[in-house]
């Protein structure tokens, strides 16, 4: 038992909206008081003592005085918060958890586009809700820089929640958990609830990767579950890109490498610039590095939310010197990413002739496939693939282009 | 007076009273359905011999303007909102009928605002019986909580112009807030410190009150010209210090939205009237004035500069963006009927096709014709929105009265009518079994979109037909209220008292809806 006998949980600033601060106070007699004020309350706020009082029971909570002030928090959001001031009460390891969706189940593939991944702060509700429709090509739940220092432990569970209980939309789901060792506790929150890949910031080495996949393992073998997580080290320091290479192998589930500029540029002193010059070793050698270890480079976020046009510039050199994809900070800042990153009509052309010339050379049955004198190996034939599926997947290319295109071969 | 009116059901299903204020009232028979007969209302006859033979209408103050044109207990006294937030002038008028010891005023403004707020003291001393017209923030509530002696009126722009017309509402004093005017009367909104555009929405009160008194701080030689008020109709002119507060009539609420969330609204209506073919050369739109709506318009202009294509004509509410769009020459009018930043007001003066309406030339149901039904789109808002596509404007989910009904009736007539609303704000759902309050039939409302789905009214069946291969994630509207709930929970039903405390009026001017009381308990 705590030695406080009052503990709060979420937050409820001016700004804050579908969210919910609880303060609770386990009493010795009385009952269980529950005080709600909730801007929803004409229509939710039956729903919302029931829901109070489902959770106290869960945790064998007799005597209580519970006060909610709630700003139109969703159910996973407020049992989140709710739990979260039990457990600094109640030395419990029991959970109460929200029904893990269906459509929360999907496993993302090893090389599947990684062009954005959009951060969320793990502690506000309000900016994941609509986070899939924005259509990243992954989000990150976001338990490390993002969180405020006494926010971290109930942010866990809220993350949990949301794996669980919100849909997005098919979104790759990823967590960036604290700093290895303490990062490892994080993973208790998120492995057993389907997190797609587990961002590891602040990587050095690869020990780093090895603590977080035998937790990993502990965890999956207590709740028999094999489906293979994916590890994304985020390297941020002169020493981590020394060991690029070393983290890329370290482990088969790491499928890519991302550079977190902020950190490396203040770890060699020098200041960020959105030319990055200072920086472009660091990304050079994580590049080469993840290219020669067949994983995917991914680089750091543009801080800059207002300015899309230094974003378009780099995104441009990003994808010039190789990176695969970058983070970002703000949904603002998708559609320039995509459309940037995305292939221009040369490398769709490109990448159409070679598909259509390995169909044709298949269909033939021929072994060697060329396009006109050149030979095309299997490796520029998947390129091309990947390519293809990416204008696909961005609205650059119709499905069905291969009909349309051949279509309009035989018209000519 | 308000506590058992006598309801009947009308033919939206609705409770509704047969008598409002003393008044008898026509529950409302469906749309096209209502058609009153006999002549218009006609304010007293004036004759010239009885003003100045040197045009000169001077009246030293308010005050002494209102005394002379007969200020006394039971008026009606209206007002226009073209100075939205930045309205000095309304207030002033009820201080003055409060000093005088005037009771039991009707108020009939064309819309009220916050800088309205410190008028709840008459309608708590009597100053004030009702206001008939929006009631919007703080006065809402109060409304809502059922403090208003009498029972709200709420009415479209247009609805505003008919009732005048049919005699329903009898102004007896207009109080005409101007930017410019001349001693004769005539008066604008083009110039001025208090420049505001136009005064289209104090048209119909200058044509049928029975005393008009014009107020200004910029009085100009005669002829103040364009005179969009003629000076014929004026009784008055009060010149004041100051008339509105320039940086709250062109309010901020103009500026494009930069919610990820309200923009992914904004391109799936922009992308379904592109899908749906509306968007072709000659077409005509109308978007409010929200940020949502706005950046409709910016989709609109990226559509239209990548067709080469342009639109005929663009309803406003005007703003820098739809002045660009007219500038640029991507649409060659925009039809007027408020100005909502200088970029407007600018645009009014300079632009031959930028021009001046009212809610005569747009909305009125006893005109020989209705320009809203001309216009291919209208994109519109709305508090919730039931799975019969009926909609609300007026009141949240929890019942509380808290907006105006603005032109939204007299729109829903255009050839497709969009809807982009969030599916849920923070918790609450906006798709609903029934709306609360009902302020446009489904039958004139045909696409809902929201950000996890679009919704095609059934009963468009060349919209259906248009989209059924489309990309858009086109769903019913029972999808969407299913997932909002999932997502939500299902809502309780709001509790309310039997008192009514407002109607709602349609554009005929028969009863849609009433509100009631918010339960206490």
């Amino acid at each position: 038992m705590n030695s406080h006998t009052i503990e709060t949980a979420g937050n409820k600033g001016e700004k804050d909206r579908s969210d919910c601060f609880v303060s609770l106070e386990l009493t010795s007699s009385g009952g269980r008081i529950i005080e709600i004020t909730s801007k929803v309350g004409a229509l939710y706020g039956d729903a919302i003592l029931e829901l109070a009082k489902d959770i106290l029971s869960h945790f064998g909570i007799e005597h209580a005085h519970l006060i909610i002030e709630d700003k139109g928090a969703l159910p996973f959001v407020m049992a989140a918060r709710i739990e979260a001031a039990i457990h600094q009460l109640l030395d419990t390891s029991k959970e109460y958890l929200p029904e893990m969706l269906p459509e929360n189940l999907y496993a993302t593939a090893r090389d599947q586009h990684r062009i954005s991944r959009l951060y969320l702060p793990g502690n506000t509700p309000g900016l994941m809700i609509n986070a899939g429709l924005h259509a990243p090509h992954a989000i990150i739940l976001d338990l490390e820089d993002a969180v405020a220092v006494h926010k971290k432990a109930e942010a866990r569970y809220l993350v949990r929640n949301a794996l669980r209980h919100l849909d997005f939309k098919g979104v790759e789901r990823m967590v960036r958990i604290n700093q290895i060792p303490a990062g490892l506790d994080d993973l208790d929150y998120i492995i057993p609830h389907n997190v797609n890949v587990v961002v590891i910031p602040k990587c050095e080495n690869a020990e780093q990767i090895h603590a977080v996949n035998s937790r990993i393992s502990s965890l999956q073998h207590s709740h028999n579950l094999e489906r293979k997580i994916w590890l994304l080290p985020i390297i941020e320091s002169a020493s981590g890109i020394i060991r690029c290479f070393e983290i890329a192998l370290a482990a088969d589930n790491v499928i890519a490498l991302a550079i977190g500029l902020e950190d490396y540029t203040a770890d060699i002193g020098v200041q960020r610039t959105n030319e990055g010059t200072e920086s472009l070793f660091a990304r050079c050698q994580l590049i080469n590095a993840c290219k020669a270890a067949g994983i995917q480079a991914l680089d750091s976020v543009f801080s800059d939310v207002g300015d899309l046009d230094a974003l378009r510039t780099y995104v441009m050199q990003s994808k010039s010197i190789g990176f695969d994809g970058i983070g970002c900070i703000h949904p603002r800042q998708l559609k320039t990413i995509h459309r940037y990153f995305a292939p221009d009509d040369t490398e769709i052309e490109k990448a159409k002739r070679i598909a259509i010339a390995f169909t044709r050379a298949t269909e033939q049955g021929l072994g060697v496939v060329s396009l006109g004198t050149k030979m095309i190996d299997a490796p520029i034939v998947k390129r091309a693939q990947r390519t293809i599926d990416l204008a696909i997947s961005l609205g650059l290319l119709q499905h069905d282009w291969k009909s349309t295109d051949q279509m309009k071969t035989s018209e000519s | 007076m308000r506590k058992h009116l006598i309801t009947v059901i009308n033919a939206a299903g609705r409770a509704v009273p047969l008598e409002v204020n003393g008044q008898p009232v026509v529950p409302y028979k469906g749309v096209g359905k209502h058609r009153p007969e006999g002549n218009k209302y006609g304010p007293p006859i004036a004759t010239c011999i009885d003003f100045p033979d040197n045009g000169n209408k001077s009246v030293e103050t308010l005050k002494q303007a209102l005394i002379q044109a007969g200020l006394k207990d039971g008026m009606t006294i209206s007002t226009h909102h073209h100075f939205r937030n930045g309205d000095l002038i309304a207030n002033q008028i009820f201080d003055i009928a409060a000093e005088l010891g005037i009771k039991d005023l009707v108020w009939f403004p064309s819309a009220s605002f916050d800088c309205h707020t410190p008028l709840i003291k008459y309608l708590s001393d009597g100053t004030i019986h009702h206001i008939e017209g929006s009631m919007n923030g703080a006065l809402g509530h109060f409304a809502s909580e059922g403090k208003m002696k009498g029972v709200g009126v709420l009415r479209s722009h247009g609805g505003r112009y008919q009732a005048m017309q049919d005699g329903e509402v009898k102004i007896d004093i207009a109080v005409i807030a101007a930017p410019a005017a001349d001693t004769f009367g005539n008066a604008n909104g083009l110039d001025g410190p208090a420049a505001c555009g136009l005064l289209g929405f104090a048209l119909a009160d200058a044509q049928y009150a029975s005393k008009v008194i014009v107020v200004t701080d910029h009085v100009v030689p005669f002829p103040c010209w364009p005179w969009q008020i003629q000076g014929n109709y004026v009784d008055y002119v009060v010149k004041v210090d100051k008339v509105g507060i320039p940086e709250k009539i062109v309010s901020g609420t103009t500026e494009i939205t930069k919610s990820p969330d309200r923009l992914l609204l904004a391109e799936l209506t922009a992308r379904f009237c592109e899908e749906a073919g509306i968007i072709r050369d000659g077409f005509s739109f109308q978007a409010g004035a929200g940020g949502t709506a706005l950046s409709i318009g910016i989709y609109f202009a990226d559509l239209l500069r990548a067709k080469g294509i342009k639109s005929r004509f663009a309803r406003g509410g005007s703003n820098k963006y739809l002045v660009e769009m007219l500038e640029e020459g991507l649409v060659d009018f925009i039809l007027d009927g408020q100005t909502f930043d200088l970029e407007g007001v600018r645009s009014m003066r300079e632009n031959h096709g930028h021009v001046d309406t009212s809610p005569f030339t747009s909305y009125n149901y006893h005109s020989k014709g209705n320009f809203a039904q001309l216009v291919d789109v209208v994109i519109l808002g709305a508090t919730e929105v039931d799975i019969q596509f009926n909609a609300n404007v007026v009141t949240h989910s929890d019942g509380a009265l808290l907006h105006g009904i603005g032109g939204w009736q007299n729109c829903l007539f255009a050839k497709c009518t969009i809807l982009p609303v969030p599916l849920f704000r923070d918790r609450i759902p906006v798709i609903r079994d029934h709306v609360t309050t009902l302020c446009g039939p489904g039958e004139l409302i045909d696409v809902i979109v929201t950000e996890r789905g679009i919704a095609i009214n059934p009963l468009r069946h060349d919209l259906l037909d248009s989209l059924k291969d489309s990309s858009l994630p086109i769903r019913t509207i029972q999808e969407l209220k299913d997932e909002a709930e999932k997502i939500c929970g299902v809502p309780a039903a709001a509790k309310f008292d039997d008192e009514i405390i407002a109607v709602i009026k349609w554009v005929d001017g028969t009863v849609i809806d009433s509100v009631r009381r918010l339960s206490v308990t």
